[in-house]
């Protein structure tokens, strides 16, 4: 991007001034266009979240609006935009007004070094990982702002304990970062995923297996940090009414709402750059890479499915777990996640001490581990199914069965799911 | 690397600026019918019971100390693993391993030391000799 902006103010001979301008307008332009993705990305989650929902507890979903109710989210966020904004008498005003701000730039801030692709990135700062988990912190401010601001029992009661959880799982997801800090030597995204490789047993991950449970560690530590069940103290619908956004209604709400949903897609793509070879290609080398456009699309792809399959489990743990108490948050991060980092920390450097790279020691581990992590997903998707098929999937596969007129059609939906209850209802009297 | 850090600049205006522009947009569009009752702090229905603005449980001051500790360490410790793997090449691995395990063997003792004082139990009785008998007077009236 620098390059290009150089090339362009050379080519039309333009002046000092005229350069800067011309990089000014070419930041706003990078900065709007990931901000449009980042919140399209945010808007699809909360879509996904809801199908995902529907089918873990056995009904539908949206599904009206567009098909498979996938404009859904366009709807809500025309309806935030046209709701009434209510700010309580007895709020701080101009701290109320602020807060969502504060959570809005921690997080869409944080999108300028994902690196998306190889050429597909903001800025590749150098302190790239140590810049994401500053910025994020902001997303704390922002909490606690709007907990104290509201004048309101549950927000405050949301707002500290969000700011407490934060602030603890921000300890081991620094000392699993460490761990590929370590491996990588550098702290910039773009290096940490070149030194990483296409094949699965080249990632982090999978390098040996204290990488293994340093990605377990910083995935649970992100969950917590982004307040997702079972970490969701914070908002506790069922506790705390909404915790820290009791009081915010409108697209002030959607201000905390949809950073929520993008830091979802932050931390799972940058679990993915750290752990699991970002846009690596397998059997193609960067340079290669950077040589192609066609690579660079295939590079964007896989880090484009790998990134959503980390989204997919978010939602999916949301789902499937229940919520921890306060106490039990605070005894998981401090009694095991924390010593265990430490442990992987000294592991980790104890294995670089003692592993020439490229040895076969070192590939015998990296295969060893890939063998391990394959292993433990085979049995989990073997334990998956068997429950699956244990509790019965009573919501019939919609999506493959009704092809694309039914997923265009309404009423053609309403027929199938009026049969569909039909039958449930006398499979009841029966 | 200016252009870098104007790009971070230029997502701070970016985001920033979109929430506001989203909010002046909603100005022209959404209801304003302001009512004394629609301004009510929320309780669940119920009349709100004075302030939250009230001395709070310092269990969460504890969890905030400990934080600053730990963090300030760990940030510390990244520009030891930075040039980690540079060290171990150069032949100086055992030294530069050491000097950090001596490091973070500070943060461990820190930590040991927090869980046998019990400050990581979230629910602590207090012993005989912590705690004093504090006359407690009517509460202040809410302003």
């Amino acid at each position: 991007m620098e390059s290009l902006v150089q090339h362009l103010s050379a080519r039309w001979s333009l002046g000092p001034w005229g350069q800067e301008l011309l990089a000014a307008a070419a930041i706003l332009l990078v900065a709007a266009l990931v901000f449009v993705v980042a919140l399209t990305y945010a808007g699809i989650i909360t879509w996904v979240e809801r199908r995902v929902a529907g089918r873990t507890q056995s009904r539908v979903g949206p599904n009206r609006v567009g098909p498979f109710g996938f404009l859904q989210w366009l709807a809500d966020g025309a309806k935030m935009i046209l709701k009434e904004d209510v700010i309580p008498a007895q709020a701080d005003g101009p701290m109320f007004r602020l807060a969502p701000y504060a959570c809005m730039l921690g997080v869409f801030t944080a999108f300028v070094s994902v690196p998306f692709g190889q050429l597909l990135i903001a800025a590749d700062l150098n302190v790239g990982i140590l810049f994401l988990l500053a910025i994020t912190s902001l997303v704390v401010v922002g909490v606690l702002m709007a907990g104290w601001a509201s004048n309101n029992k549950w927000s405050l009661l949301g707002g500290v304990r969000s700011a407490a959880q934060i602030v603890s799982y921000e300890l081991p997801a620094g000392l699993a970062v460490l761990v590929v800090v370590l491996g990588a030597g550098s702290l910039s995204m773009q290096d940490i995923v070149r030194a990483q490789g296409g094949a699965p047993w080249n990632w982090f991950v999978f390098r040996d297996p204290f990488c293994l449970v340093a990605f377990f560690l910083y995935f649970t530590a992100a969950v917590a940090e982004g307040n997702r069940t079972p970490f969701d103290l914070p908002e506790a619908e069922s506790e705390l009414v909404a915790g820290y956004n009791t009081e915010y209604s409108g697209i002030r709400f959607g201000g905390f709402f949809l950073g929520e949903f993008a830091n979802i897609y932050l931390l799972s793509a940058i679990a993915t750059s750290l752990f699991l070879g970002g846009w690596q290609v397998p059997g193609v080398s960067p340079a290669e890479q950077a040589g192609s456009v066609w690579l660079q699309l295939l590079g964007f792809a896989i880090f484009f499915a790998k990134a959503w399959a980390l989204v997919f489990v978010v939602v999916w743990l949301r789902w499937t777990l229940p919520r921890l108490r306060v106490d039990q948050l605070m005894g998981l991060c401090y009694r095991y996640l924390i010593p265990l980092a430490f442990a992987c920390l000294l592991g980790t450097s104890l294995l670089l001490l003692a592993v020439v790279p490229g040895s076969a020691l070192d590939l015998g581990l990296r295969l060893g581990t890939t063998g391990l992590g394959a292993l433990g997903g085979a049995l989990f998707a073997w334990r998956v199914a068997h429950h699956i098929r244990r509790a019965g999937d009573r919501v019939s596969l919609d999506v493959l069965q009704r092809g694309a007129r039914g997923a265009f059609d309404p009423a053609w939906q309403t027929r199938r799911y009026g049969a569909f209850r039909k039958a449930a209802r006398g499979q009841e009297e029966r | 690397m200016g252009f870098d850090l104007g790009m971070v600049l230029g997502f701070l205006v970016v985001s920033g600026v979109a929430l506001l522009a989203l909010l002046l947009l909603g100005k022209l569009l959404r209801p304003h019918r302001p009512e004394a009752s629609k301004r009510v702090t929320y309780e669940c229905g119920e009349p709100a019971v004075g302030p939250a603005w009230f001395n709070f449980n310092n269990r969460f001051y504890v969890i905030a100390l400990v934080f600053v500790v730990f963090d300030v360490e760990v940030a510390l410790v990244v520009p030891v693993a930075v040039v980690f793997r540079e060290a171990v090449a150069a032949g100086a691995g055992l030294l530069a391993f050491t000097e950090m395990f001596l490091f973070l063997a500070v943060l461990l003792v820190a930590l040991v030391y927090v869980w046998a004082r019990g400050d990581l139990t979230w629910v602590r009785a207090l012993t005989a000799g912590e705690c004093r008998e504090v006359e407690v007077g009517p509460r202040s009236p809410a302003p």
